[in-house]
């Protein structure tokens, strides 16, 4: 399925990826963009760990696997990232970052 | 041009026009909506590089679990219609200046670095394949990680139900 597609091709793509969520990161100031922000890094790490896998190592397995750690890893921050904004509303009624400035109270 | 090819230009022209939509977008629910075709496309791409479970993995996860997850805490928080106030073009400048100086060494790193493939024969990737190294302890095996990401799982879980449930009930403020 991958013939005549460079590995490059995939590396340049999750590089423009990644760089893309360092954008929104830096500019972002809702905490839910922010969050969105992180799961593009992620994804493209991922695509990383897969193109590097198929092309250079196809007798084993090591970045599937470790994608699919990744994967989990991102599911469980999601979760719990998201558990403490919905806390962090109910408290300031607010989730721009600038506003929360309080972690004592 | 071969179907694989334009396959890739199609998947890598939606993750890169919806991975900036993602970021720069004012509306917030939109933005979701085009990280979700941000995953789906991902999903394309893991397909053309014959790793099928884990593109149903990313599938069911990211667009069905993550994004759900996403759009429902959007939806709790703030105004559909609401738009972002912009984050003054100081820092939008500076941000853009950073990730792009970012992109452009890691492209020119990338282009000048020789990968030198393996000649060994391609492995099948089955799912017998991935649940015996998922279970098993020998060198190829993957049973410790997979036993510490159930740890994970498990503590992520309660976390969100201990973090987000309402305080005690004096904090409500039952009237005496």
């Amino acid at each position: 399925m991958n013939s005549g597609i460079p590995l490059q091709y995939f590396l340049i793509l999750a590089t423009i990826m990644f760089f893309a969520g360092v954008y929104g990161f830096l500019t972002r100031r809702n905490l839910i963009t922010i969050l969105m922000s992180v799961e593009l890094i992620l994804n493209s790490v991922n695509i990383n760990f897969l193109a590097f896998n198929r092309y250079l190592y196809p007798h084993k397995l090591e970045g599937m696997f470790f994608s699919l750690f990744v994967i989990a890893v991102a599911a469980s921050e999601a979760a719990v990232a998201i558990a403490i904004i919905i806390n962090i509303y109910r408290r300031f009624t607010t989730i721009n970052v600038e506003d929360v400035n309080e972690m004592k109270f | 041009m071969a179907v694989n090819q334009i396959m890739f230009i199609l998947f890598s022209a939606m993750i890169v026009i919806f991975s900036i939509l993602t970021v720069t977008s004012r509306k917030i629910l939109r933005a979701a909506v085009y990280l979700l075709f941000v995953l789906v496309s991902t999903s394309g791409l893991y397909f053309m590089l014959n790793y099928q479970f884990l593109a149903a993995v990313q599938l069911t996860l990211y667009a069905g679990g993550i994004v759900v997850l996403i759009i429902f805490s959007i939806l709790l928080t703030s105004h559909i219609s609401q738009n972002f106030e912009s984050s003054g073009w100081k820092k939008n400048i500076f941000s853009a200046i950073a990730a792009l100086i970012g992109a452009i060494l890691s492209v020119i790193t990338i282009l000048d670095y020789r990968f030198s493939a393996t000649t060994e024969a391609a492995k099948e990737v089955n799912m017998t394949l991935i649940g015996k190294s998922l279970l098993s302890v020998n060198y190829d095996g993957y049973v410790l990680p997979f036993e510490v990401i159930s740890i994970l799982l498990l503590a992520a879980m309660v976390a969100a139900i201990v973090v987000a449930k309402k305080g005690a009930p004096k904090t409500i403020g039952l009237p005496k």
